[in-house]
């Protein structure tokens, strides 16, 4: 690791300022005015599902709404829509905690194929993510507002499992549903100031994939999935 | 590619973007849809004065540290695995990447949409010692089959048809589909998901590092900068040196403030947070990870006058409002970077001498400075622009020199600035015709040789351009 060419690169900029480089004893303001913060400030969790379901519509992303008994239920009726044969999900201990855990092993023997993210089969797990129908991963944090799912990628929630399949499905604790991006970010910063590293990669998704760079129509579905569903979860 | 683009005359330029009819009408769309969906969304989050306000607060505190916020990110960056190179000139940065590259043994290069990297001729560069660049936006990809510069910062191919589109496929990549963007979309799906798999090395712009963590946040929709920065096992980012913010809630805020501005999003599809290498046990991500840290003439403008140019975040709703920019399109402007900003920003990085004409390309009706986010003086900015070419310009014609002045006195206190449409109006009597002006002084010459010129409004600007737009603007609501 190196750094070129710091030192002359940021003593001309200081001097474009009128002084020395500073490497040290710049605060931060305080600043005047904080609007973020009143954003769908005190709302019940149940008010904050309800602005995440509404968003939903303009996402182009299917809602559903259960509870810890029904999911396997209902994330079977979602893979069936889906036409899905090849699966590949995260390695996450919310697998086992929300009972899914049985619920892959039925799939498998039924025939699907059931991939849960291997960190020691390395590049292989891409192969095999490309080829996927479906990536399900859980969400971190969720944004109400603009309906978005926060993946903090790791070596077993990785990043190829919400990008590269056809379709993707997001299950959502309802626990983890915050108002907007500025609550996720307190916590990514709560984690920094804690000492902890920041992940290499944070995602934050939010819907399917798509673009508007022909003729300005709106396209759903580019280079990353072409839909996606949401469900959330009762989970206390 | 440079920062030009473009035949060198600027009156055929505008001549060209005039006469293209499907261009006019596709901008026009555009920049309502643009417009109208940024002003709803503005309209939903209530107070959004309150977040210009500390938009600016941000950046201007960020620029006034930049070189305190750039080695902290450097630290951290490298920190996490990353190296770091500051570069002074657009060849410096080339030169720098170009051995990457070769050091890598690079044949294949995707990228991710940069402006940057338009502006510093990086393809080229890249092209130069053998590599394969293959641009995965879609807009972007298009552009590059079609050889063409982009017209818009957020939607690059918008002056091209969906059935030019199609004919570039076919001619070039052997498509043999409709002229359906849905159809055309998936061929492009298709084609550069092998070019994403295959490549060597992912090349990304940057919509703001965050020195705190030595993060690089990128702002996408279509999920191409995320394969760029998972796949390839070395990634490049390239960014200008002010695309910088201290920490992630500042982050939080320009984000917010850019999805809103640019497309009316409350976020876009993809807002991805990328810090250095991959870590131990993980697949994605590269294994090497560079940061490139661009000058190529910004420091010039640190310190002056037009120090807020550098506040930009590139969300393009200046271009959204702009009549001139409804008019000509992008390619008028004869820079990479078009619309308000393009003409405060082009002749700042890249001189006067070649873009003298660019602060003209203006109604100086502020539209541009209402909408936005991180309130630079857009307008203020291109009266003194203005002034200063006339000055140094000591052969323009004595009527001009003259109309410099009176612009630049009107903007400098806010009262007077008030009154300029009335002034305005007074002053332009008598080349009036029928509310059109055909034959107009200083800064209108020019453009009243191309095409009759409004004049300006009794009431104000804002209101005229209203009504004579109000049908296109029913059309573009999304």
């Amino acid at each position: 690791m190196a750094i070129h060419n710091r030192e002359a690169f940021l003593e001309r900029l200081a001097g474009r300022l009128g002084r020395s480089p500073r490497t040290a004893g710049v605060e931060r303001p305080v600043w005047r005015v904080h609007p973020q913060k009143d954003v769908l400030n005190g709302l019940t969790q149940d008010e904050l599902v309800q602005v995440l379901e509404k968003q939903c519509k303009v996402i182009h992303t299917d809602f559903r709404r259960t509870d810890c008994v029904s999911l396997s239920q209902v994330l079977g009726e979602v893979i069936e829509a889906y036409k899905g044969n090849q699966l590949v999900i995260a390695k996450d201990e919310r697998t086992e905690k929300l009972g899914l855990t049985s619920y892959f092993e039925d799939l498998r023997k039924s025939g699907k194929a059931v991939h849960e993210w291997d960190a020691t089969l390395g590049k292989e797990n891409q192969v095999i993510a490309e080829k996927a129908d479906i990536g399900i991963t859980y969400s971190d944090i969720a944004l109400a507002e603009s309906g978005t799912v926060a993946l903090l990628n790791d070596q077993n929630q990785s990043r190829s499992i919400s990008l590269l399949p056809r379709s993707y499905i997001a299950i959502i604790p309802k626990s983890t549903i915050v108002p907007r991006f500025t609550q996720a970010v307190e916590q990514i910063r709560k984690e920094l100031t804690a000492g902890r590293d920041v992940r290499s990669c944070v995602s934050l998704v939010t819907g399917p994939s798509n673009s508007a760079d022909i003729e300005m129509k709106l396209i759903v579905g580019v280079h990353g999935p072409i839909e996606a569903t949401y469900i959330i979860v009762e989970d206390k | 590619m440079g920062i030009k683009i473009g035949s060198p005359s600027f009156k055929e330029r505008v001549q060209q973007g005039v006469d293209n009819d499907f261009m006019r009408n596709a901008v026009s769309s555009a920049q309502g849809r643009f417009r109208s969906g940024k002003e709803n969304a503005a309209e939903e989050l209530g107070n959004w004065e309150e977040w210009r306000t500390l938009g600016e607060e941000i950046r201007s505190h960020t620029l006034e540290n930049i070189d305190f916020y750039l080695h902290q990110l450097s630290e951290q960056v490298e920190k996490h695995g990353g190296h770091v190179y500051f570069a002074d000139t657009a060849e410096d940065a080339n030169t720098y990447i170009q051995d990457v590259v070769k050091k890598k043994n690079g044949k294949k290069v995707v990228k991710s949409k940069s402006m940057v990297t338009e502006e510093i001729g990086l393809n080229e560069a890249l092209e130069n010692v053998g590599a394969e660049v293959v641009e995965t936006d879609l807009g972007e990809w298009i552009l590059q089959l079609d050889h063409e510069p982009p017209s818009h910062i957020v939607a690059p191919a918008v002056h091209l048809n969906k059935e030019q589109i199609r004919d570039t496929f076919v001619e070039k990549k052997g498509y043999d589909s409709t002229s359906r963007p849905e159809d055309l979309a998936l061929f492009a799906r298709e084609q550069l998901r092998q070019e994403f798999l295959s490549a060597d090395i992912g090349i990304t712009g940057c919509n703001f590092a965050i020195a705190e963590s030595g993060t690089v946040t990128l702002v996408t929709n279509e999920g191409n900068a995320r394969m760029v920065t998972s796949l390839p096992d070395t990634q490049i980012t390239v960014m200008g040196m002010e695309r910088i913010v201290p920490t992630w809630e500042d982050m939080e805020v320009l984000v917010s403030l850019l999805t809103r501005a640019a497309v009316g999003q409350k976020l876009t599809s993809y807002v991805t947070s990328i810090t250095g290498t991959r870590q131990e046990g993980e697949v994605d991500g590269p294994e090497e990870y560079h940061l490139v840290i661009v000058d190529n003439g910004r420091s010039k403008i640190l310190g002056t006058e037009f120090q807020s140019a550098l506040h930009c975040i590139r969300c393009a709703a200046c271009i959204n409002v702009c009549p001139v920019y409804r008019h000509v399109g992008g390619h008028a402007y004869g820079s990479i970077y078009p619309g308000p900003i393009g003409a405060v920003l082009t002749p700042l990085l890249d001189g006067y001498e070649d873009h003298q004409d660019l602060p003209y390309a203006s109604t100086l009706c502020a539209a541009c400075t209402d909408a936005c986010p991180v309130k630079i003086p857009l307008h203020e900015h291109l009266i003194r622009h203005r002034q200063i070419i006339a000055e140094e310009n000591k052969q323009g014609p004595k009527m001009e020199q003259l109309m410099m002045k009176g612009f630049a006195k009107w903007a400098s206190t806010p009262a007077a600035y008030k009154l300029s449409t009335k002034m305005a109006r007074t002053a332009l009597k008598p080349w009036t015709k029928d509310e059109y002006i055909s034959n107009g002084p200083g800064p209108l010459k020019g453009w009243t040789d191309v095409r009759d010129f409004p004049a300006p409004e009794k009431e104000n600007f804002r209101s005229w351009f209203k009504t004579r737009e109000g049908g296109e603007q029913r059309n573009g609501n999304s």
